[in-house]
């Protein structure tokens, strides 16, 4: 072995017992070394872990390049999609990424707050609780081309049967309601979950205070409890419209997908997400396939300012 | 007087325990009807012959989903070697090294992983491995499949090293274990479970992801046990066929589901049991 450390012969004791002690401290050096060549890789891994998302964002951004120089900001206010006739305008897909997106988090707020005030505040313990919990739990496992499915084989028809009794001219079914109401199920267990924890941490001698003053449960609730709760509830709420921007699948089978500027909510359109699923392997130009992975940077920066502002009011609400 | 206001402050609190509690059940409405939806749509389809042959092409009765099985399985087992090792390494890092200027942006890296959309994470893993080794591959696809696999497996090894009391390292320091085998004899054993359970959540989580795989694994209508080209996955076939106009091709893709729902329920009880066996909090 080439150890650096030079081992002193013992000169004047007996051999073995010299042998052995020279063994002993051989053995603790190398012990040494392993240490240190571990701790090495833990912060290898954690540079590691830095290195990749970085690595994401240069990668993003370099082969967005050539659709960033040559159409600039143009390319978010364009109304025109025309890959053919090298037009790409993505203001379409930013239509139908907020609207859909923000629809399905207006319907989604008020059942993702009842469960956290439920599960929080009426029944935090017994078996009632717990199946609600489950289910919630089971509504965020199910996989999402499995939603997209039956969406398309269920809530689609169900759709195009509601727009016929309202006079919708066209009434395809598919669109951006549709997968505004897909998207709903879907971000429900988010902010339901974060908030159910938000509203259990509520002091309880505050409530007991409320309570001593003659407040009624739902006085204490909306006077206590939510104000108390409010940047918690908020941060969840904007973790679930993180989710609802970057989900791909179920909404790209139900949206419709057309690159035509939506002129209603019932229109089909488009979001970046589901162009990109549904365009990226027919991109056979690089401003195409650049213009693509630019709607990728736009949604990924997005998500990213999303989620580490939930977080930092998460954080910031569980220290105080 | 003073009573009626009472009352109606009463029946008004009464009023929206009510309203919270039918609000908040009726999200079990739409999981419900579609479970017994793929149930119903799916169970005529499921037997032995389902699981073990490939898909036959339009018209022909018969046919299954084995290339898709097979392929989630090794793609899943691919990404599983490259993510669990990383993300335990990383989640001993950040609570290691838990003040230093490195944890606070790998935190943040990984707060940031976790939100990202899983399509991006496809584009990633094009650029990276399918445009340098020049075809789709099931190994980019696994990768994909482990990026996102890292940022679960992470927070949830150090959320359970987190708690484990600090005296138990030092007992075993005191010991003169080196740092080493504290780790690996003392630290990781204890908290065997909850690692465990993350684990079994990022797997639950990549078995359903089709997104990361549209242009990486991109697909294959024959079984192939070969990772450097393309491979079907569940997730990829139900997209492929449920998008398709046969009412054949859909009628695998009802079957395919009920098999992903089933394989995704029952992860998420087996992690459901770890925890209440063990205790652990995620």
């Amino acid at each position: 072995m080439d150890t650096p450390y030079t081992i002193p012969a013992p000169v004047q004791s007996p051999a073995p017992i010299a042998a052995r002690a020279a063994a002993r401290i051989r053995r603790s050096f190398r012990q040494i070394r392993t240490e240190n060549v571990f701790k090495n890789v833990l912060v290898i891994t954690g540079l590691l872990l830095v290195i990749l998302v970085l690595g994401i964002l240069l990668t993003l951004i370099v082969q967005s390049l050539p659709s960033i120089r040559l159409l600039g900001l143009r390319f978010l206010w364009g109304k025109t999609w025309n890959p053919v006739k090298d037009v790409y305008g993505a203001f379409p897909f930013l239509v139908g990424t907020l609207l859909s997106s923000f629809l399905a988090l207006a319907i989604s707020i008020p059942f993702s707050i009842s469960i956290a005030i439920f599960l929080g505040e009426y029944h935090p313990r017994g078996w009632f609780s717990n199946l609600l919990k489950n289910a919630v739990e089971l509504i965020a496992a199910v996989p999402s081309v499995i939603y997209g499915f039956w969406a398309l084989a269920v809530l689609v028809p169900m759709v195009r049967s509601f727009e016929k009794s309202i006079g919708v001219q066209q009434p395809l079914g598919v669109g951006i309601f549709s997968s505004s109401l897909i998207l709903a199920v879907m971000i429900i267990p988010y902010a339901a979950s974060l908030g159910r924890s938000m509203i259990q941490m509520v002091p309880s001698p505050l409530k007991e205070a409320a309570y001593g003053l003659g407040a009624t449960r739902w006085e204490v609730i909306r006077s206590v409890v939510l104000p108390y709760t409010r940047s918690g509830l908020f941060a969840g709420i904007l973790l679930s419209l993180g989710r609802a921007l970057g989900e791909t699948m179920a909404v790209t089978m139900v949206i419709g997908n057309t690159s035509i500027l939506p002129k209603n909510i019932f229109a089909p359109g488009n979001t970046m997400a589901s162009v990109i699923a549904n365009e990226f392997t027919e991109a056979d130009k690089t401003v195409y396939l650049s213009a693509l992975i630019e709607l990728g940077l736009a949604l990924f920066l997005v998500t990213v300012v999303i989620n580490i502002a939930g977080k930092k009011i998460i954080d910031r609400f569980t220290h105080e | 007087m003073q009573k009626n206001h009472v009352k109606y402050r009463i029946g008004k609190s009464r009023a929206f325990q009510i309203l919270t509690t039918v609000l908040a059940f009726s999200c079990v409405i739409p999981l419900v009807a579609i479970l017994l939806y793929i149930i119903r749509a799916g169970i005529s389809r499921i037997n032995w012959q389902f699981l073990i042959h490939i898909p036959k092409p339009v018209g022909e009765v018969g046919g299954g989903i084995a290339n898709a099985l097979l392929g989630s399985v090794i793609m899943i087992g691919m990404a599983s070697v490259i993510a669990i090792p990383l993300g335990i390494m990383g989640g001993v890092f950040l609570n290691e090294y838990k003040k230093t200027r490195l944890a606070y942006w790998c935190r943040l890296s990984v707060d940031i992983l976790q939100g990202v959309p899983s399509i991006v994470i496809g584009i990633i893993a094009y650029f990276w491995l399918v445009k340098p080794l020049g075809g789709f591959s099931a190994f980019s696809g696994s990768v994909a499949l482990a990026i996102m696999m890292l940022p679960i497996i992470v927070r949830s090894t150090e959320e359970t090293l987190k708690m484990l009391p600090d005296s138990l390292k030092e007992a075993a320091f005191a010991l003169g274990m080196p740092f080493h085998r504290v780790l690996l004899k003392v630290i990781l054993p204890v908290g065997f479970s909850g690692i465990l359970s993350g684990v079994m959540l990022s797997v639950a989580r990549i078995t359903g992801e089709t997104a990361p795989l549209l242009f990486t694994a991109f697909g294959n209508p024959y079984i192939s046990g070969d990772p450097t080209k393309p491979m079907q996955s569940l997730p990829l076939l139900i997209f492929n066929y449920a998008t398709s106009p046969y009412k054949d091709w859909h009628d695998l893709a009802w079957g395919a589901s009920l098999v992903l729902l089933l394989w995704v329920l029952f992860l998420n009880i087996f992690t459901k049991l770890i925890t209440q066996k063990w205790k652990v909090q995620l």
